[in-house]
């Protein structure tokens, strides 16, 4: 059964329920694929082979026993390293936390193991999921599968790659600034940040707490919507959890109908800046969505000029005080503790030996921007940012169902090629970081390659908080109508490995 | 350098604030489900998120969010219809996510008054805010012996304390209160401790920790109306000790500023031993906390349903309750803050239930009890004996069944075990004798042995009688009813 990796997640589980294939026999290709191919890809931080044989084992024995199977029984996935899973590694791609082994799993993993998913193991991403490049992780980049010169976008490289690279057919990213959009972008498959509150955020070592969001890797919109469907959910262990139902996001794949449906163009997120090839795919999507029954028009969102500084200065003083926590007293790395020197020599030592350069660099913005007499000028003053970017989006979706942007404003740039200007670096995630502000859904979609340089292009769909199923209406018509045109998904044109 | 108090307060007006933490009494902890008793085995009522593991995630508990509110009502104040949490952030071993969930700009309840008297004064405290937060852990430095930070080999940390439920009460500045300061201070204190414990919402024990106390303190010169430079005294975790540091503290400064010194803002350490105040570290290079809105909770919107449900749970607060008291016993506002002090109210207030007259009552725990409580070095509430038990005896003393005397012998048996106050009369055989038949033949024998005395009281020395009368109780094993004797002397002798 050689051809099992190729197989979306909805297959997979239907020949697991059906016994046509065993969770052990899925688990075990995909396994074999991380073994054939991750040496080049680099997606994957720690393997758990043993763990993901067992999940499939009971996975197999549950059906020989004739219990009812979940959703995505015996489908393989990866899961970014920022989320705990008991008694497994999770460093968040940094020095700081190497060795460390949770003692309780998040509520992303519990949810994940009552669907029956195989968890096959930890994916690389930048350190703390700072970044947009997997540059950032302390273990090593990940590259793209479409060229290993590049990077596979970031902060969830590891999972974008993974999934691209055939290694699994699903996988959990985590999106605080565009940190699942943007890989799934450039690497040519669907990626989906929910609605803030959607996903539970226990379990999820926090970079921002008011922005992280976990949401679904996969090569189709069906698959992103099982998985999506399996992660989401109330859970009175997350405070910011929303106690409403779940939108039906697999109802929604499935229908596919976007007949009526009123999409805007966000003017501000298009234009200078962005490549050309990026453009005439977003132009040939607008056509194609508009013969697929929509009402297109031009939404204007004026206050989207400002999200990235506003991100800027939210997003690291809150990641200032969530990563105060790693100061070596109870758990992951301590440096200088040799019997002379004070518990704050220790913690700084340590602070300094086990953080990265782009880390640092946020915990001092975020130190700074929060301290006193600058705390209005800064803090303040973005979150007013926030205020009025909501205030965008409340008054767009008034005209429009969804909005739509191009995901990116560039495809996949070598590495190597931004990694010391951040401020180029930071613009990657000029079009996502709308959605984290406001908190509400959005997805990426690949609409084509650029004719400029052969790489993936992604269409970003962004809906209203807890309208998370109209992103799947969309996603699955444009998919549909892509795919009959091409004969085959966009992702099926990647070169082998 | 340190002013003697009366020197300090011909030349300075005190003026003080008070911090005080109360440690909640709920069951679990302010963000997680942890248990959270008093004197468990090291970390072993700790999880994930009172931890502060990466990823945890905390969740208010709605019991405490109940006490705050139900604190703040007490205290007269108003309750913030919308508020959120905030992070105060500094680095801290004890401190599991190096930054502690608590209150800044926006506190549950606001601008409320708690009155408290000092002798016959009744003194109104401004309360500044009332909010909550979470305790931190507990640190403990070895060095084999002096447990102190300097010259630790090593620290150990009890996080069984991190994350348990703290209410802080700040109050307004105090002026006014001249060379009373320390015992406003203390009864505020008092007050505040009663007046939380009427709640129910904490045991409020200082010996434990689940009440602890800053000063701060500025003095400003007698006339002048601007105020000094203030100091803040932290550890002061007695009532004693909160007026010792006030007093100390107003010693202190007036010292400094009559040398032509300046007080520095700083935090200082109360030492329970020497009663006096050493600098810590100076605010003036004090950490900046960063306070940002706590993101990982969502604001806190009491409805005014609720808090009007919640005022309707509250009890007779302990000021209005002594006032009721007061009156009901006919004691002076001295007595009954001895009472207070002593914590004997509710005793007193069960014996009058159960059938004293309250200046009994009131005599018997504040008297003998007291001496006996004080002997044993315990609260008076805590000798083994009932209020019922007390009324009792004060019951047989009115009806001439016990002399004081005896009573006390009975008290003296009950405190031993030997049963209630009947049990020991049967068993010590105690019972007053007014028997005149049997009175009369020992006032007769005492006459006999005493005929100069008797021949005395013949010729009208009636003051004479009492020698014969103590012959007769001493005869009797002070059991015979000293009047009836009195009366049977002066009949024979008149015969």
């Amino acid at each position: 059964m050689g051809d099992l990796t190729s197989r979306t997640a909805a297959e997979l589980a239907s020949l697991v329920a059906s016994g046509e294939a065993s969770a052990v026999e899925v688990t075990q290709a995909h396994l074999d694929r991380i073994g054939a191919v991750d040496g080049a890809v680099h997606a994957f931080l720690h393997v758990d082979t043993d763990g993901a044989l067992a999940a499939a084992r009971a996975v197999d024995a549950k059906r020989a026993s004739g219990e009812r199977l979940g959703p995505l029984a015996g489908v393989p996935l990866g899961l970014k390293d920022v989320l705990t899973q008991v008694g497994v590694p999770t460093t968040c791609g940094s020095r700081i936390l190497e060795g460390w082994r949770p003692p309780y799993d998040s509520t992303v993993v519990r949810k994940l193991r009552e669907a029956d998913v195989v968890i096959l193991g930890k994916t690389n991403m930048d350190e703390f999921a700072m970044g947009s490049s997997t540059e950032n992780s302390a273990y090593g980049v990940t590259r793209n599968p479409w060229d290993l010169d590049r990077i596979p976008g970031g902060s969830s490289g590891g999972s974008s790659a993974a999934v691209a690279a055939f290694e699994a057919p699903l996988a959990i990213g985590t999106d605080t600034g565009g940190s699942i959009r943007q890989p799934a972008a450039v690497t040519g498959i669907v990626g989906v940040k929910p609605t803030y509150g959607g996903v539970s955020r226990y379990g999820l070592v926090a970079f921002s707490s008011s922005l992280d969001q976990a949401g679904p890797f996969a090569r189709n919109v069906l698959d992103a919507a099982l998985l999506h469907a399996a992660i989401a959910g109330h859970d009175p262990y997350d405070s910011t959890s929303i106690d409403a139902p779940v939108p039906d996001v697999v109802g929604a794949a499935r229908e596919a109908d976007i007949r009526g449906l009123r999409v805007g163009v966000v003017r501000e997120l298009n234009g200078d800046g962005y490549d050309a090839g990026v453009r005439q795919r977003f132009s040939e999507a607008v056509a194609l969505l508009t013969s697929l029954g929509a009402e297109v028009g031009e939404a204007s969102c004026p206050h989207f000029d400002y999200a990235m500084p506003a991100y800027y200065l939210i997003a690291p003083s809150e990641a200032s005080s969530n990563l105060a926590r790693f100061d070596a007293m109870r758990y992951g790395l301590r440096v200088g503790d040799d019997g002379t020197r004070s518990a704050e020599e220790v913690m700084a030592l340590t602070r300094a030996a086990g953080f990265g350069a782009e880390v640092k660099r946020r915990i001092m913005i975020g130190t700074y921007a929060l301290s006193s007499g600058y705390y209005d000028a800064y803090y303040g003053s973005a979150q007013k940012v926030r205020t009025l970017i909501s205030r965008d989006f409340a008054a767009a979706f008034e005209d429009f169902d969804v909005l739509i942007s191009p995901t990116t404003p560039t495809t996949a740039f070598r590495i190597g090629e931004r990694v010391d200007d951040p401020l180029k670096m930071y613009l990657t995630d000029l079009d996502t970081i709308p959605s984290n502000l406001a908190g509400n859904a959005s997805m990426s979609l690949p609409i084509g390659l650029s004719p400029d340089d052969g790489l993936p292009v992604g269409l970003q769909v962004m809906a209203p908080a807890l309208a998370d199923d109209r992103l799947y209406r969309v996603g699955a018509a444009a998919e549909a109508a892509l795919r009959e045109r091409w004969g085959h998904l966009l992702i099926e044109e990647a070169p082998a490995l | 350098m340190t002013a003697t108090y009366d020197e300090a307060l011909s030349m300075f007006e005190p003026v003080f604030g008070l911090e005080t933490h109360v440690e909640l009494g709920t069951n679990s902890k302010m963000f997680c489900g942890c248990a959270t008793a008093f004197g468990a085995a090291p970390n072993t009522q700790v999880c994930p998120v009172c931890l502060g593991l990466p990823g945890s995630l905390p969740v208010v508990n709605a019991v405490a969010i109940e006490s705050a509110i139900r604190i703040g009502l007490a205290l007269h104040c108003s309750i913030a219809p919308w508020g959120r949490f905030a992070r105060k952030n500094y680095f801290y071993p004890d401190m599991p996510k190096d930054f502690q969930i608590s209150q800044y700009d926006e506190p549950i309840c606001v601008d409320g008054y708690l009155d408290v008297e000092v002798g016959d004064e009744v003194v109104r405290v401004g309360i500044e805010r009332v909010h909550m937060e979470e305790d931190t852990g507990k640190s403990l430095h070895v060095v084999g012996s002096t447990g102190r930070i300097h010259g630790a080999t090593h620290s150990l940390v009890d996080y069984n304390r991190a994350g348990i439920p703290l209410i802080e009460i700040v109050t307004k500045p105090v002026p006014g209160t001249g060379r009373l300061a320390p015992e406003v201070a203390r009864a505020y204190v008092t007050e505040l401790r009663e007046t939380v414990r009427a709640l129910g919402v904490s045991d409020v024990r200082m010996e434990e920790g689940s009440l602890r106390c800053d000063v701060n303190l500025s003095l400003n010169p007698v006339g002048s109306a601007e105020w000094g430079t203030r100091s803040e005294t932290k550890n002061v975790n007695s009532l004693r000790s909160v007026e010792r540091a006030v007093r100390s503290e107003i010693e202190r400064q007036a010292g400094v500023l009559a040398a032509g010194g300046r007080v520095v803002q700083e935090t200082r350490h109360f030492h329970e031993d020497t009663g006096l105040t050493t600098s810590g570290r100076s605010k003036e290079q004090a950490e900046d906390y960063r306070y940002f809105p706590e993101p990982d909770l969502v604001p806190i919107a009491p409805s005014s349903e609720w808090i009007e449900s919640l005022r309707a749970t509250l009890p007779e607060l302990p000021f209005d309750r002594r006032r009721r008291l007061r009156d009901e016993w006919g004691i002076s506002a001295l007595d009954m803050q001895a009472a207070l002090n002593a914590g004997a109210v509710d005793s007193i207030e069960a014996t009058i239930a159960a059938g004293a007259p309250a200046r009994d009552a009131y005599k018997w725990w504040m008297g003998e009890l007291a001496r006996q409580a004080n002997e044993r070095g315990v609260e008076v509430s805590t000798l083994p004996i009932t209020p019922g038990d007390v009324a009792r005896l004060s019951v047989l003393v009115a009806d001439g069944k016990l002399t004081d005397k005896l009573a006390r012998q009975v008290l003296d048996g009950v405190l031993a075990g030997e049963g209630t106050p009947d049990d020991v009369v049967a068993a010590r055989g105690l019972e007053v004798v007014s028997d005149d038949a049997a009175l009369g033949a020992a006032v007769d024998a005492a006459i006999a042995e005493n005929p100069d005395i008797a021949q005395k009281v013949r010729d009208g020395k009636v003051a004479a009688a009492g020698a014969l009368v103590g012959a007769v109780m001493k005869a009797t094993g002070g059991k015979a009813d000293a009047a009836r004797v009195r009366e049977l002397v002066l009949k024979t002798l008149a015969g």
